[in-house]
């Protein structure tokens, strides 16, 4: 018993308490915050491991980035507007109870194999190794810009394809009245102001 | 207690613990200096005493506030979320804290046979922690707006951490360049890379004249500042723009939304939201000395070695805290849409340019006639940003005219 | 020292340092609740709209746009994580990793001089 055993204690109950209180949390405010619960608490088990790099990103991506956009979209749709009850993709819960199956399956599949997806070969010592001798982030960028040149590559144009998708989608709630009832409003409010002023 | 000591990992404990006391205790301290110094020199700069009633030149001031806040009933609206209300000043308030951590205020000193640095945790990944302080505290200013179930607060705190967060990714990618140039995201590892002399670096190595040049210049220390300003100058707009402060304190425009997102707090939560905004400046303040100005680097005389990086320190983030002071009682606010304009289209293109000449400056092999190549086309390309501007800026036309002018 | 690296006496630190900051916070607010009075009054818990009373919900609609910029940030800040694992390999890859990195920002300029054309990135 030290003091890792201590921590890893603490981060799972945080991070397994965090999501089964996200699971049954009203507030979609409130689930986003043990969202980011959970994504603390993991970053936290990654530094035990002395993944120190992917500890940051956790935060820094996960919960810094990733929950804020959530959190946007929350605040722009309103919290307290009623849940329509009706799926907008019919057959939604069949397909979240199938991909949930395959994500367990992987999961336990990963579970099983262990150790031979460390970068530097197999065994506990492998990351404690690798972080002594070239360090952390070196280790990992050197295996990103040789062995995994292509995910890292395809990684950029994936992100493209966001801001692509986000800007159609952004328009087309433009045209459907969403964007436009706000903008017309400012309009408005500018020409108001403006025409005061002799031109 | 000392099988506490012991179970928790031997002497690690004792030094940290007295480490994080001491540092709580000096950044509280500067704090509290830093509210009455602004108000001391802003008041000068406007021709006024300022605060001068509580102890010498009214140095005290900040405490009685503090005091007085104390005090005050802390009461939150009818509609506002009851958890999240609580919640939103404390994340406002500790990522700033807790981001003091890896800033490296001065060498070691030795205690007996213990060497003790003064920096309460090198990290090995010091300048993400960072990064990943500064992204949690945006939490801060979402939940306060979302949480007081009001009008103002919320359109302040949407207005605030967009802001937040499109300069973040500026302040991101500014540091980029330096750690390329240190070769390593620990902030004791970059102090070091900076000490010694100009006339050190490499780069004119070779050419006669430069060379002789450069030699005059051995005086002068290797601060990155001078390899690496455009990242300084980045990284400080978007410093200022990330702690809400003027020129950037669209957030808290008082004649546009009242207090922005803390407009419903009171007392104490209230004191947690002002606290942490000039911890913050304090932050961003010892970062760009310790990345840019050398850190606690100087000279040392004989006389108690110890004290002098820390006082060197001290000096050049004072004169940071003064800047971000004269600032603010220089400039206007900015209007929202020059804000994103800048970010967006200035900031953030500069920084990625920026990172590449500083990528090929660095590469061992790449011939002289190439690094001048990139310099041209650099040069270009800045020219024509440059000459290009903004229509809104030399034309004077904003959007809103244009459009009374059309249908109407 | 513990096993797990020279740096795990660094991250208990901080974990101490992490621990105090939070306490020291708390501390504060749980102070303050002591000490500081406790009038109730209706009019006290409304929200402040500029003195009137206040009209409707406490939400107001914002523009779409705030959602746009969250999605570029996340964009580019997965951009930024890259870079600093290049950085600190540049000098061992040297050209090889130049040319990766101009590929990968290459990609995204393009994403945000197609956001520029669009109109996105301007306010009104």
């Amino acid at each position: 018993m030290n003091i890792e055993v201590v921590v890893f204690g603490v981060s799972f109950v945080v991070a397994l308490g965090s999501s089964i209180a996200m699971l049954f949390a009203k507030n979609a405010v409130h689930v986003a915050l043990f969202l980011v619960a959970a994504q603390v608490a993991l970053a936290l088990t990654f530094l035990l491991q002395g993944a120190y790099f992917i500890a940051a990103v956790q935060i820094i991506v996960y919960a810094g980035a990733i929950m804020v956009l959530f959190l946007f979209v929350v605040m722009l749709l309103g919290v307290d507007r009623r849940e329509a009850l009706i799926e907008p993709l019919s057959g939604q819960r069949t397909i979240a109870v199938g991909l949930g199956a395959l994500l367990a399956a992987e999961i336990v599949y990963v579970a099983v194999k262990g150790t031979e997806f460390v970068i530097g070969g197999r065994g506990e010592d492998a990351l404690v190794t690798i972080n002594e001798d070239p360090g952390n982030v070196k280790a990992l960028a050197r295996a990103l810009f040789s062995d995994y040149l292509l995910p890292f590559e395809a990684t950029s144009v994936l992100l493209v394809v966001a801001i692509v998708g986000v800007m159609v989608l952004a328009r087309r709630m433009g045209h459907e009245g969403f964007l436009r009832e706000t903008t017309e409003d400012e309009g408005s409010e500018g020409a108001e102001t403006d025409a005061e002023v002799p031109a | 207690m000392n099988a506490i000591v012991d179970f928790l990992g031997g002497d690690i404990v004792v030094t940290a613990i007295v480490k994080t006391v001491v540092a709580f205790a000096a950044l509280l301290l500067t704090t509290l200096i830093v509210v009455w110094a602004e108000r001391k020199v802003i008041a000068d700069m406007q021709a006024r005493i300022g605060p001068n009633r509580w102890g010498p030149y009214g140095i005290l001031q900040t405490l009685a506030d503090g005091i007085k806040l104390f005090f005050k009933e802390d009461f939150r609206p009818r509609t506002a979320d009851k958890w999240t209300f609580a919640l939103a000043p404390v994340l406002a308030m500790v990522p700033s804290l807790l981001a003091f951590a890896i800033v490296p205020i001065g060498d070691h000193i030795t205690i007996g046979d213990r060497r003790i640095d003064l920096i309460v945790a090198d990290l090995n990944i010091g300048i993400l922690y960072f990064l990943a302080m500064g992204s949690i505290g945006v939490y801060g200013v979402v939940l306060a707006g979302w949480a007081s179930g009001s009008k103002y607060p919320l359109l302040g705190g949407i207005r605030a951490s967009a802001q937040m967060i499109s300069y973040e990714i500026a302040l991101g990618l500014s540091l980029v360049p330096v750690v390329l140039a240190a070769g390593s995201l620990s902030t004791v590892d970059i102090v070091a890379a900076q000490a010694g002399s100009v006339s050190n670096v490499s780069f004119f190595n070779g050419v006669p004249v430069l060379e002789q040049i450069a030699e005059l210049f051995s005086f002068v220390p290797n601060w990155y500042i001078w390899s690496q300003w455009p990242a300084f100058f980045i990284f400080l707009i978007a410093g200022i723009a990330e702690t809400n402060r003027a020129p950037f304190d669209l957030p808290e425009a008082e004649t546009e939304l009242i207090a922005g997102f803390h407009t419903e707090y009171s007392g104490i939560r209230f004191a947690l939201f002002f606290l942490g905004e000039y911890v913050h400046v304090v932050i961003i303040s010892a970062m760009a000395v310790t990345l840019f100005f050398g850190g606690w680097g100087g000279p040392k005389p004989d006389f108690l070695p110890w004290i002098w990086p820390i006082g060197w320190f001290v000096f050049k983030t004072g004169l940071f805290v003064y800047l971000f002071v004269w600032l603010r009682a220089t400039m206007p606010r900015l209007r929202y849409d020059r804000l994103m304009w800048l970010g967006w289209k200035r900031l953030i293109p500069a920084s990625l340019v920026w990172i590449m000449v500083t990528a090929v400056v660095n590469t061992e092999g790449v011939s002289r006639n190439a690094r001048l190549v990139v310099f041209g086309i650099l040069f270009v390309i800045v020219l024509f940003w440059l000459g290009k501007g903004d229509p809104r800026l030399t034309g004077a036309v904003t959007p809103q005219r244009r459009r009374v002018h059309g249908p109407s | 020292m513990p096993e797990g690296g020279t740096y795990f006496g660094q991250y208990v630190t901080i974990g101490i340092f992490a621990l105090v900051g939070v306490v020291l916070v708390l501390g504060t607010l749980q102070l303050a609740k002591l000490v500081a009075p406790n009038v109730p009054d209706t009019d006290k818990y409304t929200t402040y709209e500029s003195g009137i009373d206040p009209i409707g919900s406490g939400w107001a609609q914002s523009n779409v746009r705030y959602y746009i910029f969250a999605l570029l940030f996340v964009v580019f800040d997965v951009e930024a994580v890259f870079l600093f694992p290049w950085a600190i390999v540049f000098e061992r890859f040297g050209t090889q990793a130049f040319v990766e990195m101009v590929i990968f920002i290459g990609i995204l300029a393009i994403a945000l001089l197609y956001a520029a054309k669009k109109k996105v990135l301007e306010w009104q």
